[in-house]
C-alpha cells in the first residue's frame, strides 16, 4: 500500500468512525431534552427513567466521540502537515470556533450527567439544552470547515500559496449552507431511526412495554421529521453541486458524457476505462431534471474534466446511490409513521411497522458514510478543490502502513466494546409489571 | 528571532516589542497551563489508581473516580483548544510538530483514546467485576503512560531538534530527536508533575474521610520528593537543550523564577506536612503554572527554539485578529459555564 493510501484510507477510517459517534453527541441530547420535558410537562415517572437511562449509554459514546475528536484533531497534522500549514490560517476559524463549542457541550453534559440531584429539574434541563445545543454547533462548525475544502473562498492564490486571506468569507463558502443543513438533518434521522429501530425491536418481543413505547414515541418525533425533510435538503444539495462541483456530480451519477436529456442512473458498474456504465437502469431525462428543473437541461459529464483530475466513479457513484436508497427507505417508513399518527392518534402500533422500524436501525448511520465518501471519496485528487492536491499535503514520514494497521485494531477494539456494553444497557430495559399497567394494553397492538 | 546584527530590535534579551502573535502565543500557554493543572491531575489520578494499595485500596479507588468523573471530558478540551490555536495562528509550527513528533503524539492518541475509552467503560459499563477491573487497569496504565509521552513531547521542542525535516533516514529525522535524555527527563518530570498534583487536590477531596485523606497525604509527599528529583535530572540532563539550559540559568528573570518555583515547592510540602490541605492546593498549583511559564520565557521569543520564532510562524494578521475577537467572546460563554460546572461538583 502507497504511503498516500494509508494515509487516506486511515484519514476517512477515523472520520467513519468519529460521524457515528458525534452524530449520536448531536441526535441523543435532543432525545434526552424531549424525554426530560415530557416529564416535567406530565409528571410520567417513565420519561424521567428514559432520560436517566438514555443519558448512561450517551455518556460512553460522548467520551468515545470525544477521543475520537482528539485524534482527528492531532491527524490533521500527522497525515497532512501540507495541508495544515497551507489552510490553517484559513479553516482554524470554524475549528476555534469549534472548540468553544466542545467546552459547553463537555461542561453541560458533565452537569447533565452528574447533577441529577445536585441542580434543580429546570437547571437540569436547561444543561440538557445547552448539550443540545452546542453538540449541533460543533456539528456546524466542523461542516463550514469541510465546505472550505469543497469550494475555497476568501483568499487569492499566488504561487500556490492563499494571500490576502480573508477567514470571516472562507468561513461562508457557497457549500456551506446546504452542507451544513443536510448534514445537521442527517444527525437527527439517523440517531431517531436508530434509536426507534431498538425500541420496536424490544416491543416485538414485550408489545406491552411502557418504556420500550414512550422511547420509541420520542424518537420517532425527532427522527421523523427530519428524514422526511432529508430528501429535500439532499436535492439542494445536488443541485449546487451540480452548478460548483461538476466532476463531484458526474461521478456521483456516473455520468461520464456531457449531454442534454441526462438520464438518472441508478446502480450498474461505471468501467472508468471504458467510459460506460454497465448493467444500469437508466431514467430518461431525470438527471437533467433533478439538477437544473428543465429536462432539455445540460448536464456536464466527466469528459469535461481532465483524467488526471477524476475521482474514483465506482465509489462515489455507489456511495451516492446506497444513500439515496436508504434516505428513500427511510422517507417510506417515516411516512407511515405519520399516516398512522394522523389517523389512529397512536404511534406505530402496527406489528409489521415495527418490523420495518426495526430494519431502519442502522440506515440512518449508514446512509451517513455513505453520503460522507460521496463528499470526500467525490472531491479527490483534490485536498482542497483547485488548491492543493491530495498527494502535495500528505506527511513526508515513511511507515505509515504500521500507523493505519494500530488505529484498524484500536477502532475493532473499541467498536467491539462500545456495541457490547451498550447492548447491555438495552438488555436492562425494563420490564416492571407496573409499567405494563401503565400503557396500553396487548390488544392494541395489531398484527 | 535571530540575534547578532546589534540592529535589530528584537534581539534576545532586550525587550522586544509585544506583538498580537505574542498575545496569541501566551494564550495557548494559558491554555496548556490549564490543561496541566486540570487535566493533568486527571492523569495523576489514574497514576494513584494503579498504585492504589493497602487496606483503603478501594476507597482510593472510589474517591478517584469521583473527582475525575464529572470534569474530565470539559478539561480534557484544553489540550483540543491548545492543537486547534496552534494550528490556526502558528501553521508552520503545528506542521513541523506533527512530523518530527509523529511518533509521540501518535502514542499519545493511543493514551488519550485509550484512558478515556477506558474511564467510561469501566464506571458505565453494564459489565461483571472481572472485566470492570480489567477496563480499570487499562484507564490506570494509560493514565500514567499519556503524561509521559506529553513530557517527551515538550521536552523535544525545548531542544531545537523540531525541524519538519526529513533528512537522514527513518530514525534521524523521526526517532532521534526526541529519544533522548532531555525529552526522556521531561516526560518523567511531567509524570512526577501530574502525580503530585492529583494526590494533593485529592487530600482536599478526600474531606470527611480522614483516613483516605491520610492515605493521599502520604502519597503527595512521597510525589513530591520524585518531583524535585525528576527536576534535577532535567537539570542535569539540560546539555541536551542548552538554549533551555541557558534560559532557565542564566538570566535574572529566569533565577528569578527559579526561586519562585522552589518557594511555592517548599510552601506545599510544608502546608501538606502541617494538613493545610487547602494551601498545598493552591502551592502546587503555583507550582506547577511557575515551571510551566519559567520554560515558556526561556523560549521566548522562539516557538520552536533556534528555528521558528513566534514572528515567523505566525498566520496572517487578518487571521489573528478573528481569532483573537473569537476568543474574547469564546470566553465570554466559557468562563461563566466552567465556573458553573465547578460550582456544582467541586465545593471544597
Ligand atoms: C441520514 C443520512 C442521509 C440521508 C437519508 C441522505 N443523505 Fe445525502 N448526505 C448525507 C446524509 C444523508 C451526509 C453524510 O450528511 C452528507 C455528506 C456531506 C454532507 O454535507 O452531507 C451527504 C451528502 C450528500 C450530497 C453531496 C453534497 C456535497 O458534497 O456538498 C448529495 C448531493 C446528497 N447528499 C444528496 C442526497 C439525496 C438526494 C438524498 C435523498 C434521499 C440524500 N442525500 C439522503
Ligand atoms: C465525519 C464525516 C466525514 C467522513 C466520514 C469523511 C470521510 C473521508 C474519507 C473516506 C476520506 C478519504 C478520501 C479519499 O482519500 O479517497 C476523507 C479524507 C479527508 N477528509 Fe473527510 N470525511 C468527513 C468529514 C470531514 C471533515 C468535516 C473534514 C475537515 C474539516 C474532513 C477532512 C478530510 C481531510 C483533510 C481528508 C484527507 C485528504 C483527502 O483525502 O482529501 N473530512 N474523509
Ligand atoms: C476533521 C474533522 C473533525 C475533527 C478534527 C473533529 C474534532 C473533534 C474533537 C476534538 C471532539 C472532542 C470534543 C470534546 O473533547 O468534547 C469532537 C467531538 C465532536 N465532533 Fe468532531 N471532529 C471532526 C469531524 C466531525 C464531524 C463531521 C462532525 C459532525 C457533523 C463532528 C461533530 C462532533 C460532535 C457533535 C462532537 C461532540 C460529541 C461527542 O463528543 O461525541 N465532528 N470532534
Amino acid at each position: 500500500m502507497s504511503e498516500l493510501l494509508a494515509a487516506r484510507t486511515q484519514m476517512g477510517l477515523s472520520l467513519g468512525f468519529h460521524i457515528v459517534f458525534a452524530v449520536i453527541g448531536i441526535g441523543m441530547p435532543a432525545l434526552m431534552v424531549v424525554a426530560e420535558r415530557r416529564w416535567l410537562q406530565t409528571g410520567d415517572k417513565i420519561y424521567l427513567e428514559l432520560a436517566r437511562r438514555w443519558s448512561k449509554g450517551t455518556a460512553i459514546l460522548f467520551a468515545v466521540g470525544a477521543v475520537s475528536g482528539t485524534v482527528l484533531s492531532f491527524e490533521l497534522g500527522l497525515l497532512w502537515p501540507r495541508f495544515m500549514e497551507l489552510t490553517g490560517p484559513m479553516i482554524g476559524m470554524p475549528f476555534s470556533l469549534e472548540g468553544f463549542a466542545f467546552f459547553t457541550e463537555a461542561i453541560f453534559l458533565g452537569i447533565y450527567l452528574y447533577g441529577w440531584d445536585k441542580v434543580s429539574p429546570r437547571a437540569h434541563l436547561w444543561a440538557g439544552i445547552m448539550v443540545a445545543v452546542s453538540g449541533a454547533l460543533s456539528g456546524l462548525f466542523v461542516v463550514l470547515a469541510n465546505a472550505w475544502m469543497n469550494e475555497p473562498t476568501g483568499f487569492t492564490l499566488v504561487n500556490g500559496q492563499l494571500t490576502n486571506i480573508q477567514p470571516l468569507h472562507g468561513l461562508l463558502s457557497p457549500a456551506a449552507p446546504t452542507q451544513v443543513i443536510h448534514m445537521t438533518l442527517a444527525a437527527y434521522a439517523a440517531t431517531g431511526f436508530a434509536v426507534a429501530g431498538v425500541h420496536a425491536i424490544h416491543l416485538l418481543v414485550s408489545p406491552a412495554n411502557a418504556f420500550s413505547r414512550r422511547a420509541l414515541r420520542v424518537a420517532l418525533l425527532i427522527g421523523v421529521p427530519a428524514a422526511l425533510l432529508q430528501p429535500i435538503s439532499g436535492d439542494f444539495s445536488a443541485r449546487h453541486i451540480a452548478e460548483h462541483q461538476p466532476a463531484k456530480l458526474a461521478a456521483a451519477e456516473a455520468l461520464f458524457e456531457t449531454r442534454t436529456h441526462a438520464p438518472l442512473t441508478l446502480g450498474g458498474w461505471p468501467d472508468m476505462a471504458a467510459r460506460k456504465t454497465h448493467f444500469a437502469i437508466e431514467i430518461p431525462e431525470l438527471l437533467s431534471f433533478m439538477a437544473y428543473r428543465d429536462p432539455a437541461a445540460e448536464v456536464q459529464g466527466l469528459d469535461r474534466v481532465p483524467r488526471a483530475d477524476w475521482p474514483n466513479v465506482p465509489v462515489v457513484h455507489l456511495a451516492f446511490d446506497l444513500m439515496v436508497g436508504l434516505g428513500s427507505y427511510l422517507v417510506l417508513v417515516g411516512l407511515w409513521v405519520g399516516f398512522l399518527a394522523v389517523k389512529q392518534h397512536e404511534f406505530a402500533v402496527e406489528r409489521r411497522l415495527l418490523q420495518a422500524l426495526a430494519l431502519a436501525t442502522p440506515m440512518g448511520f449508514l446512509a451517513i458514510e455513505a453520503g460522507w465518501v460521496v463528499t470526500e471519496v467525490g472531491r479527490q485528487p483534490w485536498i482542497v478543490t483547485g488548491v492543493m492536491r491530495t498527494e502535495a499535503a500528505v506527511t513526508p514520514m515513511p511507515g505509515l502502513g504500521y500507523t493505519l494497521a494500530s488505529f484498524t485494531a484500536l477502532y475493532i477494539l473499541l467498536a467491539f466494546v462500545v456495541s457490547r456494553l451498550l447492548y447491555g444497557l438495552i438488555v436492562q430495559t425494563p420490564t416492571d409489571d407496573e409499567w405494563h399497567r401503565q400503557y396500553t394494553p396487548t390488544a392494541r397492538i395489531r398484527a | 528571532m535571530t540575534s547578532g546584527t546589534g540592529s535589530t530590535p528584537q534581539r534576545r534579551g532586550s525587550v522586544p516589542e509585544v506583538t498580537l502573535a505574542d498575545g496569541l502565543a501566551l494564550v495557548i500557554v494559558v491554555a496548556l497551563n490549564a490543561y496541566v493543572l486540570l487535566a493533568g491531575a486527571d492523569y495523576g489520578g489514574g497514576v494513584w489508581d494503579l498504585l492504589a494499595g493497602g487496606p483503603r485500596r478501594v476507597r482510593q479507588r472510589e474517591l478517584i473516580e469521583h473527582a475525575i468523573a464529572p470534569v474530565w471530558e470539559a478539561n480534557h478540551v484544553w489540550l483540543i483548544l491548545v492543537i486547534v490555536l496552534l494550528f490556526t495562528c502558528f501553521p508552520a509550527a503545528f506542521s513541523r510538530l506533527a512530523i518530527t513528533l509523529h511518533v509521540p503524539l501518535t502514542l499519545l492518541l493511543f493514551g488519550i483514546v485509550l484512558r478515556g475509552s477506558a474511564f467510561v467503560f469501566r464506571s458505565y459499563g453494564n459489565i461483571d467485576d472481572r472485566t470492570q477491573r480489567r477496563w480499570g487497569r487499562v484507564f490506570a496504565i494509560a493514565s500514567t503512560v499519556t503524561p509521559l509521552l506529553l513530557g517527551i513531547s515538550l521536552g523535544t521542542i525545548a531542544t531545537g531538534r523540531v525541524t519538519g525535516g526529513s533528512e537522514g533516514g527513518y530514525h534521524a529525522a523521526y526517532v532521534a530527536p526526541w529519544l533522548a535524555p532531555f525529552p526522556l527527563a521531561c516526560g518523567v518530570l511531567a509524570l512526577a508533575l501530574f502525580a503530585f498534583l492529583a494526590a494533593v487536590y485529592l487530600t482536599v477531596e478526600a474531606d470527611g474521610d480522614g483516613e483516605v485523606q491520610e492515605d493521599f497525604r502520604k502519597r503527595a509527599l512521597w510525589a513530591g520528593a520524585a518531583l524535585f528529583g525528576a527536576a534535577m535530572i532535567t537539570l542535569i540532563a539540560s546539555g541536551d537543550a542548552p538554549r533551555m539550559r541557558e534560559g532557565l540559568l542564566q538570566s535574572t528573570q529566569a533565577i528569578g523564577v527559579q526561586l519562585m518555583v522552589a518557594a511555592a515547592a517548599i510552601t506545599a510540602l510544608l502546608a501538606l506536612w502541617f494538613r493545610r490541605w487547602r494551601i498545598a492546593r493552591v502551592a502546587a498549583a503555583g507550582q506547577a503554572t511557575l515551571m510551566l511559564w519559567g520554560w515558556a520565557l526561556a523560549q521566548y521569543p522562539d516557538l520552536l527554539p533556534g528555528t521558528l520564532s513566534i514572528r515567523q510562524a505566525a498566520a496572517p494578521a487578518a487571521t489573528l485578529e478573528l481569532v483573537a475577537g473569537a476568543l474574547a467572546l469564546g470566553a465570554l460563554v466559557l468562563f461563566p459555564s466552567l465556573a458553573y460546572l465547578f460550582r456544582v461538583f467541586k465545593q471544597r
